[in-house]
């Protein structure tokens, strides 16, 4: 009696998202089967990793975190090149300093920071706002309009937002990050919005504002798989790839940030392994892109994702 | 839900003149303003005005003609096999094959043409017998036309069977009946076979026609109905059905579902 793999016939895909331009693009999505099941479907990319470089210095990163970067925080230009060394795919600059509470930086400084950021490095870039969204409906188009023709992932743009953000993509010839706060209904709704406004959907990525592990990881998991679905069974608002920011979420856990105890252990094992647990967990819901901030993680990503593919026959 | 647009139909007066003068416009205008309403197919029936011999030609002709202004596939609806092997010749895309009845003679037509054509087929739960009434009778005639695909090769995803709708002035005892075959055919096999009916037939000289349709498709919907031949005009009927994928979770809920059920 021989044994019948039982293969799934999916009927949609992802969308493939190119990020950048020339030689260092890199692209995403294009799967039409669920994460590493490649004996049912095609897996054309893999997922791929951004580090986190801020405009300015901030200000509660634990040392294990920080001393990666160690004389470079205050510089997002030499920060960003400390990614490159480390191996990130993308390099995600967030706007922190346009912040109203932190520097309450102009749009022509965030201009600024980005273009200079984008000269110096030779991979593809993501620019993240401060997460007001006021004031990212300001500072995101002029950082658009400053990368202009760079193919860049511009985020995030919100429901109260997603014009300024969406025309500034459409313009400057950019993606969109389209956030929704742990909604699938609302974030097919904002995709659908956005792609009203003349950008196609494969210049959208979502962003389901995931939860780190034991903060909501499960929410945002069954919604991750439940949007991977709705691609495959033909769902075009939902064939997007999908963007997880794991850094900002496992750097505010008590896990990542207690010092050393006899109970939970030593910190910087811990707070690494906190942040690489939520990362390779998003992975099998179908995160694309996943945005870091300690450079261990990404590099134990990094191994687990090459495993994972080979480990489904290899590309 | 497939909506399948009954429109380009011979029983029509307008599209009978239309065929009978070989007039493409009408048939071309059919056929665009159904693809805007949303259908998913186009039916395409010659009527009965068109003698049997001149059956293919014409079949042919409306494929054609449909499918010059619009991206849709066509159900190609006939009693005629030449006529429905016509069509297939110059159909674009997967077709459906609209339909074979579940006696082995036609059966033995209708499924190797559409493993040929790589088509869909419509079994209807019928034979020369006539329409059962009971959903039992409705299922055993199912099972038929399943082993009739096993038998032929044709893959089971492909076969689609229509229970029979009758109109409910004349057959209201009918209308329990198929909803309960619905149910039945759903669970026959793994994976489940797709399922149809002609919507229209069930208010065939009723009152408020399109109520007893938006109702009817709606009770079949929650049975098991995956498919519809219908009346893309009626707008309602239309949200009805966008509205019952949302609410049987086939189909992620955004505010938009209106708009983005027309838009697939």
């Amino acid at each position: 009696m021989t044994v019948t793999i039982a293969k799934e016939k999916w009927a949609g895909k992802v969308v493939e998202m190119v990020i950048g331009q020339g030689p260092n693009a890199i692209k995403v999505g294009g799967e039409n089967t669920l994460p590493f099941l490649r004996f049912e479907g095609e897996i054309p990319n893999e997922p791929v990793v951004a580090l986190e470089v801020w405009d300015t210095e901030p200000p509660d990163w634990p040392d294990v975190l920080a001393s990666a970067f160690d004389g470079v925080m205050g510089d997002p230009v030499a920060w960003a090149m400390r990614c490159v060394d480390y191996g990130a795919d993308l390099v995600c600059l967030r706007l922190a300093g346009a912040h109203p509470d932190n520097k309450d930086a102009s749009p022509a400084e965030a201009a600024a920071t980005a273009r200079a950021v984008a000269g110096a490095v030779n991979i593809p870039l993501m620019v993240i706002g401060c997460g007001i969204d006021e004031k990212d409906a300001e500072v995101l188009p002029a950082a658009g309009e400053a990368l202009a023709g760079k193919n860049a992932l511009l985020g995030c743009a919100t429901i109260n937002n997603y014009k300024a953000v969406t025309t500034a993509c459409v313009l400057h010839g950019h993606s969109v990050i389209a956030t929704s706060p742990l909604d699938i209904n609302l974030a097919k709704q904002l995709n659908i919005l956005i792609n009203e406004m003349d950008l196609p959907i494969n210049r959208i990525a979502m962003d389901p504002l995931v939860g780190a592990l034991g903060y909501g990881i499960e929410y945002a998991y069954s919604i991750m798989e439940r949007t991977r679905l709705g691609a495959l069974t033909g769902d075009k608002m939902l064939a997007m790839p999908v963007v997880c920011f794991v850094g900002q979420e496992t750097w505010k856990s008590r896990e990542a940030k207690t010092a050393d105890s006899d109970e939970w252990g030593a910190q910087a094992h811990r707070a690494v392994l906190w942040e690489v647990i939520t990362a390779t967990s998003l992975v099998q819901a179908g995160g694309s892109v996943l945005v870091l901030r300690h450079p261990e993680s990404m590099k134990q990503l990094k191994n687990h994702i090459t495993a994972m593919i080979k480990e489904a026959g290899g590309k | 839900m497939i909506l399948i647009g009954e429109r380009i139909n011979g029983m029509f007066k307008d599209i009978e003149e239309a065929i009978l003068n070989r007039d493409r416009s009408r048939i071309e205008y059919w056929a665009k303003r159904q693809t805007d309403k949303g259908a998913h197919y186009l039916d395409i029936n010659t009527g009965p005005a068109v003698a049997k011999e001149d059956q293919p030609a014409v079949m042919e002709w409306l494929t054609k003609v449909a499918q010059s202004v619009s991206p849709l596939p066509c159900c190609l609806d006939s009693a005629s096999p030449d006529a429905i092997e016509a069509g297939l010749k110059v159909h674009r895309g997967k077709a459906i094959i609209n339909s074979t009845t579940a006696d082995e003679w036609k059966m033995d037509i209708y499924f190797p043409m559409a493993v040929r054509y790589n088509a869909y087929l419509i079994g209807l739960t019928m034979n020369e017998k006539g329409v059962p009434k009971s959903a039992a009778e409705r299922v055993t005639l199912a099972v038929e036309l399943t082993v009739g695909a096993d038998l032929h090769n044709l893959p089971l995803e492909d076969l689609i069977i229509d229970p029979l709708v009758l109109p409910t002035n004349v057959a209201q005892d009918h209308g329990p009946e198929v909803i309960e075959a619905l149910r039945q055919v759903k669970v026959l096999t793994d994976p489940p076979l797709r399922t149809v009916i002609g919507l229209s037939n069930v208010s065939q000289r009723c009152a408020e026609r399109n109520l007893l349709n938006r109702t009817y498709m709606l009770m079949c919907m929650a049975a098991g109905l995956d498919c519809a031949i219908v009346n893309m005009d009626d707008e309602l009927l239309v949200d009805a059905a966008a509205a019952g994928e949302i609410l049987l979770n086939q189909n992620i809920y955004c505010d938009a579902f209106l708009k983005t059920f027309r838009k697939r």
